[in-house]
């Protein structure tokens, strides 16, 4: 098996994010209604409809289909989703700069600018109950399998589980960010909307991936 | 879902025409689509006044820009905050040289956005004060001021901002009577039923017939206590308690705005007005400047929410001067 994925070969996994989230509409609106205001899968979604229809029928790869992402979700989007995601996206692809192929020090560098952009941005960190409850853990696995030398399927692996553990890690915080941060001990219990769209993200670049690499 | 609608993902858009259609006098659109700006520009260079926010809150924020309030608006999807590169455009559009002053309420999205906005208009050379209302007093406690949302008392911030742009003011001097009035400014809003993001087609959260939620926010999000559905007399002692125990009044006059949120009868509105009127002076306080309607809504929410300012002399002349838009016009004397 090989231990890397061209960017090219890579490109379908822009759009299969982008069709997981439009699926996952009505389903992250409904965690989003328990703590927010519950428009965070309807925003999301129209989102990544405008992604695909800018994405279709054009030449791209994953570098050019994360940039499009990015800027689509800045542009368009608003909330605090367009500009943590876009930001996120954007950064990715820079991250990709000079790169030809996804290995795993290439996803280690792409997940930390994409960490970074958010973290400067939104200023959560780790249990606040925010999507850096998914994010980080993911980056922090990636880095530890890099680190031992892991081949690309590993890695993805553990980005896959790093990913769901801190998305149920969500439940049982109090929100300290966000909208949901007013709640207080409102917030225990439920996952937390955004930290369940990154999951989702997350989990669709990783199976992705592996499935091209099979 | 008995809504006057056609796509449920297209009422921002469709309202926006409306809107367009029905004020041309006052609005104009701009390049960007999600951008609106005063019809009539005004004879004197002055410092740009924008705002912005997510739809569903009509009139606001669209509904104060004119003249004697805000120069240029950002408008975002329903109940989410609009794009950085809309309030960059809404900064453009407002600047004639003097700098803008982005006056917008305290929320995640609207706070990332506004930043993000202000360095790409730096880039420009352009430059932007913002002044981020907090007035709601059930949103966060009185040490944590700083996470307490921006609300109705939005509109008391323009209303001053705006006249002292108006009055030739340097960007400095408008970002202060901004400030001021918001630090002068509480709010709190009473909920007596959901609302439903067209989109979404059901709410996303519930308040039990028979009750009310005491410090609901503009979206839903969760205020600080539920109780019986109470006599308005009672919600008005409860609202009022609220605002004056956060900051001192006393014995000097004040501004009262009462908004309905959005399916909350005038009548309703006005009968609860009587009340907090009363209230104020049995303290011996005057509400020499009032305002009751639907100011700033959130979609069919029934309730109301009630803002009271502490005025001086600078910000009782502010709120004298003319000025007209969709959800705001004052005479001027």
């Amino acid at each position: 098996m090989a231990d890397s994925i061209s960017l090219a070969d890579a490109a379908p996994v822009a759009l299969d994010i982008a069709r997981a989230v439009i699926e996952a509409r009505d389903h992250l609106s409904e965690i989003d209604g328990a703590t927010g205001d519950g428009d965070h899968g309807v925003n999301m979604a129209k989102g990544f409809r405008l992604v695909i229809a800018r994405l279709e029928g054009t030449d791209f790869d994953l570098a050019k289909g994360f940039a499009t992402i990015g800027d689509t979700l800045l542009s368009d989007i608003g909330g605090s989703m367009g500009p943590l995601y876009g930001s996120f996206f954007t950064e990715m692809a820079d991250a990709l700069d000079g790169r030809d192929a996804i290995d795993p020090a290439a996803l280690l560098a792409m997940l930390s600018a994409g960490e970074t952009a958010i973290v400067d941005l939104g200023e959560a960190a780790v249990g606040d109950k925010t999507l850096i409850d998914v994010l980080t853990p993911s980056r922090i696995a990636v880095e530890q399998a890099v680190g031992s030398g892991a081949s690309l399927p590993a890695t993805l692996t553990a980005l896959r589980d790093a990913a769901a553990t801190g998305l149920e890690s969500t439940r049982d915080l109090v929100a300290r960010r966000g909208r949901a941060a007013r709640l207080g001990e409102r917030s225990r219990g439920v996952l937390d909307a955004g930290a369940a769209s990154c999951e989702l993200i997350l989990r669709t670049l990783a199976d992705g991936l592996a499935r091209h690499l099979a | 879902m008995n809504r006057v609608i056609n796509d449920p993902d297209q009422v921002t858009e469709e309202s926006l025409l409306g809107v367009l259609a029905a004020h041309p006098d006052l609005l104009a659109r701009t390049d960007h689509p999600r951008v609106l700006r005063r019809a009539d520009k005004g004879a004197t260079p002055r410092v740009g006044i924008v705002t912005g926010g997510g739809s569903g809150h009509e009139p606001a924020f669209l509904g104060y820009v004119g003249p004697g309030l805000c120069d240029a608006v950002a408008i975002g999807e329903v109940f989410a905050s609009p794009t950085a590169k809309s309030f960059h455009a809404a900064f453009q559009q407002a600047d004639q040289g003097l700098g803008v002053a982005c006056l917008y309420g305290n929320y995640a999205g609207d706070n990332m956005n506004v930043k993000m906005a202000v360095k790409l208009a730096a880039k420009d050379g352009l430059r932007v004060e913002t002044v981020v209302a907090n007035d709601d007093v059930a949103s966060a406690s009185a040490e944590e001021a700083q996470h307490r949302r921006g609300v109705a008392g939005e509109i008391l911030m323009w209303k001053a901002g705006g006249a002292r742009a108006a009055e030739g003011a340097d960007l400095d001097a408008v970002i202060g009577a901004a400030r001021k009035t918001i630090e002068n400014t509480r709010s709190i809003g009473i909920g007596l039923s959901a609302c439903t993001i067209p989109a979404n087609g059901k709410p996303n959260f519930t308040i039990e017939p028979g009750t009310m939620e005491v410090g609901i926010g503009h979206h839903g999000e969760h205020g600080i206590a539920v109780l019986p559905v109470a006599p308005a007399r009672e919600m008005a002692g409860i609202m009022l308690e609220k605002i004056l125990a956060d900051l001192e009044y006393g014995g000097e006059n004040v501004a009262v705005l009462v908004s309905g949120l959005g399916a909350t009868p005038l009548m309703e509105l006005y009968l609860l007005y009587g009340h907090v009127d009363e209230m104020l002076r049995a303290r011996n306080i005057t509400p020499t400047h009032r305002f009751v309607g639907n100011y700033f809504t959130s979609l069919e929410m029934m309730g109301v929410s009630l803002t009271v300012t502490r005025l001086d002399g600078e910000l009782d002349r502010l709120l004298r001067a003319p000025a007209r838009s969709i959800g705001l016009t004052v005479a001027g004397e």
